[in-house]
């Protein structure tokens, strides 16, 4: 069987998501005996040419550069798989879209005019198709790995549709919401990450994006009967995936 | 002979840098690593956020040191809050932060700068024929991930950590699987010394100076006095008033120099450099029986600073890990407060500093962060133009990789400088 030649593109990130794969550590030099990474900056040198069976992508797309290398990634690739809230809904940078982009440039730069970037922070599919997208802030990389062997073996791969609270159920957490009224977006987020906040005490900031059909004004009119001060409900809405739908209404309501 | 050496796309270092030398007859005249990360406003963003939500946002400005910039915006906004968390907190920041430590220092010793003293192109060549210390390299980097999900609930940008201390009371039969493995991890770290200092290494001394915390009596991470070899001692509040930016002719991004002093290094070069006497004996003894003194002048010996710095990071975890004692509240509470607060730890890449101001309700009026690696650029460059002779006699091939090799010295990590680097894209 020939390997799997495998791309992996990092745009507007913090790196972590791609870092993930490194993070496979042992399973990764086993991983590497089926699979091919032709393109990977951050783990070795050389670069195999396209075109790639997947390519990963990492980051949201920001400047004017970002965008025609994207459309490359789309060209070069059989399919593109968005990895991580950047990539799949702009991630934090997208904080930027809800304000005014000039003023953001001047508090950070001294020279602002040598900023080339968009007005806003998108997310791939914005710009191109993808096939696949791959939540959480980071991604986790049972779900890279899970991903790539259903993939080879000619599945169509799946990955967790359920909200956070089952997994939470499944941790079996005392509910961190009903018994303490701490705020938590687990009703209205993509499982994914094993419940990991309310597990330690804290309530879901949503880091995995919207669950399906998330209801999330159902879980605004909560808060408010929690008391929460709007400028405050609206901060929970508005963190690593401000820009999708599901909670970008929500954050709107407030603005 | 005029040559121009090009590197378009640096490869194995965190986010997306370049390399342009310009060699007009036979001297190396013109120098810029240069930067196409996209920005990303952090500190625009930052404002009129939650003091609370401070540590979590930061994070992502790096998914390979989340922890250092959880800490160092943490004790920034304490001290504004008021807050000194006991020491059964701050030992598990400590913790954790080891834990981060051997994580990045193995991602970059293994995968992204041992391949360039061994002329390979990635790990995968160095696993072909050595497989044992690239399988206990994977371990150890593995652990000290491990480190960071039992307390943090997971290793890139971990969930736990909070403003004052922690969410939940992090049990000691919890630590009990990491204290299975300390003795294996401990070998492999002393194994691990033994390989990089047996590395060929380039021969390069040069006169820095050296920035890093001194620590009271332990190795420095999240507290201490800003030092360096050459006679600085500044209290962390003082750091801001003692750098100055700057920006130079031929290179579009903001450089730090020391007021009155010039270039200087940060990373853990400059913190073995100043807290060699704080190193565990058995670090020092595996250092010393190689011939290398407390002192390291050689940029390229950087990773001996790494290797050495994760045996100490094990050894110290294991004292740290069996005598943990669990705090009775997870965290201090604080009294929400207006103000001003500063803090500076020690990220795997060197001093990172934070500083906010909050309004009477708790909400971020200003931010001011200056990671490491913006702070080394401008030493990168300096490395670069001191190794010009040795650049402009090789031929094109072998002097870009001496040049990469110097730029990995520094384990630059863009992704984390870029928020605050000026950028300007040159189409061409």
């Amino acid at each position: 069987m020939s390997k799997l030649k495998v791309a992996v593109f990092k745009f507007s990130s913090c790196d972590g998501c791609q870092l993930q794969f490194l993070n496979l550590e042992e399973e990764l030099l086993q991983l590497t005996e089926v699979v091919d990474f032709a393109l990977f900056y951050e783990a070795r040198s050389s670069v195999e040419p396209g075109p790639y069976d997947i390519s990963f992508v990492e980051g949201s797309i920001s400047t004017p550069h970002e965008v025609e290398l994207i459309n490359n990634v789309r060209r070069e690739s059989k399919i593109v798989v968005a990895i991580g809230a950047c990539a799949t809904s702009g991630g934090i940078q997208a904080l930027r879209n809800w304000a005014n982009l000039d003023e953001f440039k001047s508090y950070v730069y001294p020279r602002p005019e040598w900023i080339e970037v968009l007005k806003n922070a998108e997310p791939p599919s914005k710009f191109i198709k993808v096939d696949y997208e791959i939540r959480g802030c980071p991604v986790s990389k049972e779900q890279l790995l899970s991903f790539i062997l259903q993939y080879m073996r000619g599945k169509i791969p799946t990955l967790p549709v359920s909200p956070l609270c089952i997994e939470c159920k499944v941790a079996g957490n005392v509910c961190v919401l009903v018994v303490s009224g701490t705020p938590c977006l687990g009703p209205i987020t993509m499982g994914g990450c094993g419940a990991i906040c309310p597990s330690y005490g804290r309530g879901c900031y949503g880091c995995y994006g919207p669950a399906v059909d998330p209801q999330a004004p159902a879980m605004n009119r909560l808060f408010k009967e929690l008391d929460l001060k709007p400028k405050d409900i609206q901060l929970l809405f508005k963190q690593f995936v401000n820009w999708a739908k599901g909670f970008k209404e929500v954050v709107e309501e407030y603005e | 002979m005029s040559k121009i050496i090009r590197v378009d796309y640096l490869s194995r270092v965190e986010g997306e840098g370049n390399l342009y030398l310009e060699i007009e007859n036979d001297r190396l005249t013109r120098v810029e690593v240069g930067i196409f990360e996209a920005p990303r406003f952090f500190e625009s963003f930052l404002r009129n956020r939650k003091y609370s939500e401070v540590p979590d946002i930061t994070a992502r400005i790096c998914g390979i040191c989340p922890i250092a910039y959880i800490m160092s915006s943490s004790r920034a906004i304490e001290k504004v809050l008021d807050i000194e968390v006991d020491e059964h907190i701050s030992k598990l920041r400590r913790i954790i932060y080891l834990g981060e430590w051997i994580e990045s220092h193995l991602l970059h010793m293994l995968m992204l700068h041992a391949p360039d003293f061994l002329n390979y192109e990635s790990v995968l060549e160095i696993a072909k024929v050595n497989p044992e210390i690239v399988k206990r390299g994977l371990r150890l980097k593995s652990w000290g991930n491990e480190v960071m999900k039992v307390i943090g609930g997971r290793s890139v940008h971990p969930v736990s950590c909070r403003v004052g201390g922690f969410y939940r009371v992090i049990r000691k039969d919890e630590l009990n699987h990491l204290i299975k493995h300390v003795d294996e991890m401990k070998e492999h770290a002393k194994q691990i010394l033994e390989w990089v200092l047996n590395l060929p290494i380039p021969d390069f001394k040069s006169d820095f100076e050296y920035v890093s915390l001194r620590g009271d009596k332990e190795y420095p991470i999240l507290y201490g006095k800003v030092v360096s070899n050459k006679g600085l001692c500044i209290s962390e509040d003082e750091f801001e008033e003692n750098i100055v930016s700057e920006q130079v002719k031929y290179s579009t991004t903001l450089r730090y120099r020391m007021r009155g002093r010039g270039y200087y290094l940060v990373g853990p070069l400059a913190r073995y450099n100043n807290n060699y006497d704080l190193l565990k004996p058995e670090v020092r003894d595996v250092v010393e029986a190689h011939g290398h003194s407390s002192t390291l002048h050689n940029s390229f010996q950087s990773i001996i600073a790494r290797a050495a710095e994760t045996y100490h990071a094990v050894l110290e975890l294991e004292e740290l890990l069996k005598n943990y004692g669990e705090p009775l509240k997870p965290y201090v509470e604080g009294v929400v407060k207006g103000g001003v607060g500063s803090a500076i730890t020690e990220a795997p890449r060197g001093i990172l500093y934070h500083r906010y101001e909050l309004n009477e309700k708790g909400y971020v009026v200003n931010a001011n962060i200056i990671p490491p690696t913006a702070q080394n650029l401008a030493h990168i460059e300096y490395d670069l133009l001191l190794l010009g002779d040795e650049l402009v006699r090789r031929d094109v091939k072998d002097a870009q990789h001496l040049a990469e090799l110097t730029i990995r010295n520094y384990d630059p990590c863009i992704s984390c400088s870029t928020h605050f680097i000026k950028i300007k894209y040159v189409r061409k």
